[in-house]
């Protein structure tokens, strides 16, 4: 993975100082709330309903076995012994004092970590791919250019105050495992008629209240120019955005207000100004970046471990994990191992700073040390050798990491909601907990095969509902919870967002509701139809009638 | 005397800012006015060299194309230090018409933003009026260098890694 030199080291050190003193300044009365504000929130620090809240970035998804002690550490000592992984690629603290976090940010610059530009509005987190660099598809890897736009958009001094909050996700392969089509911008790499590799850049999607998939801006932008490419779109929308209402304040607005066609326009002739210039990004410094990424010292192996298959052959617990936990390496002999944070009992995401501790542990014994969070809020080890697979198992199954349900319902993406967000509307964690007790048969969620359910508690979709297979949106009525239901949406290549099927439900009938939409596609599937191909297929019409029949 | 932070130093404001007024109630010392005044009058008050502009968020720099280099001084209004279009504005007046005379923030201007105004091409701040210009004036030291190409260091630190290490090389030394 990529490793400071002194200059990134030098610029979060500063960082650190300057926070260090924006903090002492505000406790002292010589910074107003206002004025300090966009200030914490660029370091992180939200303050939310019990506490502050502390979005620490793990760019691109990317942790050595170090840093993630160094965030169990300060579980321990800052907070109260547990991590929420987001669908951002990020971890969340919700219990620091407001006075320890430039010491909490001091302790992960000495890990090459920080809380830089998590929340506020500014180029957040670039996220991309999970399995980047050990997935068989990959055009480019994309981590070497998710660490260029990491230092592109790193304290731009340009885009700091941006209208809104922007979201960059990148993906090297055409099929998409990190949610671009949503993203304010998203960057795809693909190749030209020549085999030449470069990106499609597309603009304007995005969740929350208004939720759009993104237009393409441009089919075919040579790798070089991405950073001037970018550096267009953000001025063309920090210019334009609108500024008067943060419910239309995000970039997807102002496309659809001006038009993709008119946006490109502003976008291409600015680039038209600056292309070629100071920001092309030389050849050298991407190999530079690349080689922080090449490839560990894979041992070499004829084909499949007999080890590895005579296991799956003789233990069906253990091959069930593989079937939804293992995903194939491009090297023979390894695989790719994605531990569930989604264990029934435990709010998704969650860890505790003993798990990681383990888990770091786990990633020295097997994974040279590394390991990915995605956004689906698991973690994964990219690098397992197959040989190695039934002891790994064993030592996941002790740390309540290995329920063998990824991809599967209970495998939920959940926002923290109202048990600890001051934004939500309503609780999302013990929906999510009240359905995975009810479909706790695994014979039967292997049976109904992938189903993405997703949800969140407000508006705000930081459980991405509208993309669920499933999608559960948590509103207020009256001050009481209630909890809105979508189907048919989906993430990736295919991405497509969930319609509403009618009134909201009280939680204590969601369980009933998510089964009863599963009855229905049970019934009516075709043979290895998935879910969301059955919605396609069906509508949402029967789904809505089986629901509504008795219950209303 | 009003204090500005000009080219990093403390310094008396001579300008004189006119937020709104006529062209017959102008002082005759010197003075910025706001972009439409200019328009209305830019003839009659060409012959003066003690003129600037200011431009308000959504005033749009390309109506100054024209006036780069004549023009002593352009301002720039930040009404809220989170509107961030007048840093969009000072670059473009920077690289797109190369304006070089004084570039001026004027607005809600606070220490914790000058050094991104900086790196945008401002070389002068008028600090809120209720701010020591003499405190603020640090905010310009918070980072000692950037990662992009910005207009106070056209070539970003990809395109000056070797150089800038060696820099750090001889300073530690």
């Amino acid at each position: 993975m990529y490793r400071y030199d002194r200059h990134d080291q030098r610029f979060i050190d500063e960082r650190v100082a300057q926070f260090r003193d924006q903090t002492r300044r505000f406790l002292a009365g010589e910074l107003t709330e206002d004025e300090f504000r966009p200030l914490r929130l660029q370091n992180g620090l939200y303050i939310q309903k019990y506490a502050p809240m502390l979005r620490i970035a793990i760019p691109y998804g990317l942790l050595s076995s170090a840093q993630l002690r160094t965030l169990a550490h300060i579980g321990r000592k800052y907070d109260r012994g547990y991590g929420h992984f987001t669908t951002r690629q990020n971890i969340q603290f919700n219990w620091p004092r407001l006075e320890d976090v430039p010491d909490i940010l001091a302790e992960l610059a000495r890990v090459q970590m920080h809380a830089i530009q998590t929340s506020g509005n500014c180029v957040r987190n670039i996220t991309t791919d999970h399995f980047a660099g050990v997935a068989g598809d990959e055009i480019v890897d994309p981590r070497p250019y998710c660490e260029l736009l990491r230092q592109w958009s790193t304290f731009h001094p340009e885009f700091a105050y941006l209208p809104r909050k922007f979201k960059i996700a990148v993906s090297g392969s055409p099929v998409d495992r990190a949610a671009t089509l949503v993203h304010d911008i998203g960057v795809h790499a693909v190749r030209d008629q020549d085999g030449e590799a470069g990106f499609r850049v597309l603009v304007g999607g995005g969740l929350g209240r208004t939720p759009i998939i993104g237009h393409v801006i441009r089919e075919f932008l040579p790798r070089a120019e991405i950073l001037n490419y970018l550096d267009a779109i953000m001025r063309v929308y920090n210019r334009f955005g609108r500024r008067d209402n943060k419910f239309k304040a995000r970039i997807k607005i102002l496309v659809k207000d001006m038009s993709i066609d008119v946006f490109r326009d502003h976008v291409e002739a600015d680039w038209e100004r600056i292309r070629g210039g100071p920001g092309a990004v030389p050849d050298e410094e991407v190999a530079r970046l690349a080689s922080f990424f090449d490839a560990p010292p894979y041992e070499r192996f004829d084909g499949e471990d007999a080890s590895f298959r005579a296991a799956l052959a003789d233990n069906r617990a253990f091959s069930n994990w593989v079937k939804r936990n293992v995903f194939p390496h491009k090297v023979p002999g390894y695989a790719v191992v994605t531990l569930s944070l989604k264990k029934t009992g435990v709010p998704p995401g969650d860890a505790t700073s003993d798990q990681m501790d383990a888990v770091a542990d786990l990633a020295d014994a097997y994974s040279f040390g590394e390991l990915r969070v995605s956004h689906e809020q698991n973690l994964i080890f990219t690098d397992v050798k197959q040989a190695a697979l039934l002891a790994l198992w064993g030592e996941l199954k002790a740390l309540g990491f290995a329920t063998p349900n990824i991809g599967l319902l209970t495998d939920i993406i959940c926002c923290p909601g109202g048990d600890f967000c001051s934004l939500a509307n309503a609780k999302s964690i013990p929906i999510a907990e009240s359905i995975q007790r009810r479909f706790d048969d695994l014979d039967y969620l292997y049976d109904l095969g992938e189903i993405d359910l997703n949800i969140s508690g407000c508006m705000n979709a930081c459980g991405h509902h509208h993309v669920g297979n499933i999608g559960v949106l948590g509103v207020d009525k009256n001050g009481s919870e209630w909890y809105q239901v979508s189907i048919g949406g989906d993430q990736g290549e295919h991405a497509s967002l969930g319609k509403v099927i009618g009134p909201s439900f009280a939680a204590v009938d969601m369980p009933d509701v998510i089964e009863r939409l599963v009855d229905v596609y049970v019934e009516r599937r075709h043979e290895d139809e998935r879910f969301i191909d059955a919605v396609r297929r069906l509508g949402v019409e029967p789904f809505r009638e089986r629901v509504y029949a008795e219950a209303h | 005397m009003p204090k500005l932070i000009k080219d990093r130093a403390v310094v008396d404001d001579a300008w004189t800012l006119v937020r709104e007024g006529s062209i017959d109630e102008l002082p005759v010392t010197p003075v910025i006015i706001p972009l439409g005044l200019w328009q209305q009058h830019r003839d009659a008050l060409h012959e003066r060299r003690d003129v600037g502009v200011w431009l308000a968020p959504s005033d749009d720099p390309d109506a100054l194309a024209g006036d780069v280099s004549s023009l002593p001084l352009i301002a720039v209004d930040f009404p809220q230090f989170t509107d961030g279009r007048g840093y969009s504005t000072a670059r473009l007046l920077r690289e797109k018409y190369a304006f070089a005379g004084e570039l001026r923030a004027i607005g809600d201007i606070l220490r914790d933003q000058l050094y991104y105004l900086q790196a945008c091409g401002f070389n002068a701040f008028a600090v809120r009026s209720d701010r020591d210009a003499a405190q603020a004036l640090r905010g310009l030291d918070d980072f000692s260098d950037n990662y992009q190409a910005t207009v106070a260091r056209p070539l970003p630190l990809f395109r000056r890694r070797p150089e800038a290490d060696r820099d750090v090389a001889t300073q530690s030394s």
